[in-house]
């Protein structure tokens, strides 16, 4: 089995796994990162949302082999101890979530989408970007809330603290 | 998944060997070939990644073409200054596939040689006569898409980069699926001089197809009008869950005056 180094939220790892092994099953099954979750089987949800190199991916559709040398974000690798990141604070203070399946990849794909379109995003710009994550219980309505003030509130931050 | 081995070939020659062994499958972005293997529809003993050929990534402009590396992600079309100034409909066509997710790692040598008949590049490369070059060979649109899924490339085929002429007026419509984001129904069209292509997908039985009632009226008059009353026969249209063929072959005519309009 090939070895495979990775650099995740600012650490180096590395684990043995078969080339077939997806991205999601080493973070969650070899790292035990158990954060970044697994919602179908269609690469349609985005519950699997990571950052590989700067860009949010479904890591449900990309094999872990191919990721070797990669730097990795996880929703584990945004909060500073116990201080949340803005957009998970955003979540949390606009109730962006109620059983929590795919908060950890809806908050990925909103920090990406910071990092791509800016700190002042509108309604329209949020939904459409949001089209690959699928939430079965909000309604989405809080959650376009919650990113949108959670767009902004990441205007304080470094980009680099990711 | 079934197990394979994977190779991350450094130079193209290198891959074209590993890509010519049996069983051997190349890997592109991975957002059609994984969902399949996922799926145990396929089995191939090798997985040749492409990504380490730095040579089939990018955009760059060269004797009047816009020439697209075939590991060009959506999200680089989309945002390229280069398309964007003088194919913007084709930067449109790329902001749309699918997700933000989907078009990180999505290319376009991936969309072109999987072929499937509900994929938006199909319909640009055909409209705009764009040239398919391979390892091999350099190959028209016309003669490139052969039916569904299905396209001239020879078992290892590996292309490199696609050629769009430039200087075209042209635009693309297209009505999304609500939950897959494929195309219903995608028209592309594109001012040839007098003549006009018109490139159709997510409509046709046999994949991507060109609409030449819709040509034909637009011959002379690149305009939304010249379209007002021609339609499309339902003939060779799909019908399936999402749309009949009738839904379908209205929409065709839509979605061809949308992207007139649109074009630029
Ligand atoms: C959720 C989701 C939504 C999507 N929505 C859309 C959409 O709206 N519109 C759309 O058009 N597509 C859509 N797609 C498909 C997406 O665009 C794929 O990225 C694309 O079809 C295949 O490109 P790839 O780079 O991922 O190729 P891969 O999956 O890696 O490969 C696809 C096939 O092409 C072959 N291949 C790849 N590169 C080459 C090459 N250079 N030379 C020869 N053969 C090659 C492979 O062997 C394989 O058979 C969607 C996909 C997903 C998962
Ligand atoms: S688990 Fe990756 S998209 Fe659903
Ligand atoms: S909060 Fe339950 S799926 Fe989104």
């Amino acid at each position: 089995m090939p070895m495979i180094h990775m650099t995740v939220n600012g650490k180096a790892v590395k684990g043995h796994a078969e080339p077939r092994t997806l991205l999601v099953e080493f973070i969650r099954d070899t790292l035990r990162l158990t954060g970044t979750h697994v919602g179908c089987d269609t690469s349609q949800c985005g519950a699997c949302v990571v950052h590989v190199d700067g860009h949010a991916i479904k890591s449900c559709t990309t094999l872990a082999v191919a990721c070797e040398g990669a730097h990795v974000t996880t929703i584990e690798g945004l909060a500073h101890g116990t201080d949340l990141h803005p957009m998970q604070e955003a979540f949390r203070e606009h109730h962006g979530l109620q059983c929590g399946y795919c908060t950890p990849g809806m908050i990925m794909s909103a920090v990406d989408m910071v990092n791509r379109k800016g700190h002042d995003l509108s309604e329209h710009t949020i939904r459409e970007e949001l089209e690959g994550n699928i939430c079965r219980c909000t309604g989405y309505h809080n959650i376009v809330k919650a990113v949108a003030a959670g767009a902004k509130a990441m205007q304080g931050m470094a980009k680099a603290a990711e | 998944m079934y197990e394979f081995d994977y190779h991350r070939p450094g130079t193209l020659d290198a891959a074209v060997k590993l890509a010519g062994e049996a069983d051997a499958k190349i890997l592109a972005g991975g957002h059609t070939l994984i969902p399949t293997l996922k799926q145990r529809l396929a089995a191939p003993k090798h997985l040749v990644d492409l990504h380490a050929l730095r040579e089939l990534q990018g955009v760059h402009l060269k004797d009047g073409h816009l020439v697209i590396g075939a590991m060009t992600t959506h999200a680089h079309v989309a945002d390229s200054a280069l398309v964007k100034a003088h194919l913007p409909g084709l930067a449109q066509l790329a902001a749309g596939i699918g997700d933000p997710h989907v078009r990180h790692r999505g290319t376009i040598g991936g969309s072109v040689a999987n072929n499937d008949p509900a994929a938006d590049y199909p319909s640009a490369v055909l409209a705009l006569n764009a040239t398919i070059t391979t390892n091999k060979r350099s190959i028209t649109a016309d003669d490139f898409f052969k039916g569904m899924f299905e396209t001239a490339l020879a078992e290892g085929e590996i292309i490199t980069h696609i050629s769009f002429p430039t200087g075209i007026k042209s635009g693309y419509a297209k009505f999304p699926n609500p939950a897959s984001r494929y195309a219903l129904v995608g028209v592309f069209v594109a001012q040839h001089g007098a003549d006009a292509r018109v490139a159709v997908t997510g409509a046709g039985a046999n994949g991507v197809f060109r609409a030449s009632t819709l040509e034909a009226a637009l011959k002379g008059n690149f305009s939304a009008a010249a379209l007002d009353g021609k339609s499309v026969s339902a003939d060779g249209i799909n019908s399936d869950m999402h749309a009949d063929a009738a839904y379908r072959a209205h929409l065709i005519g839509v979605m061809a005056k949308r992207a007139v309009a649109a074009a630029h």
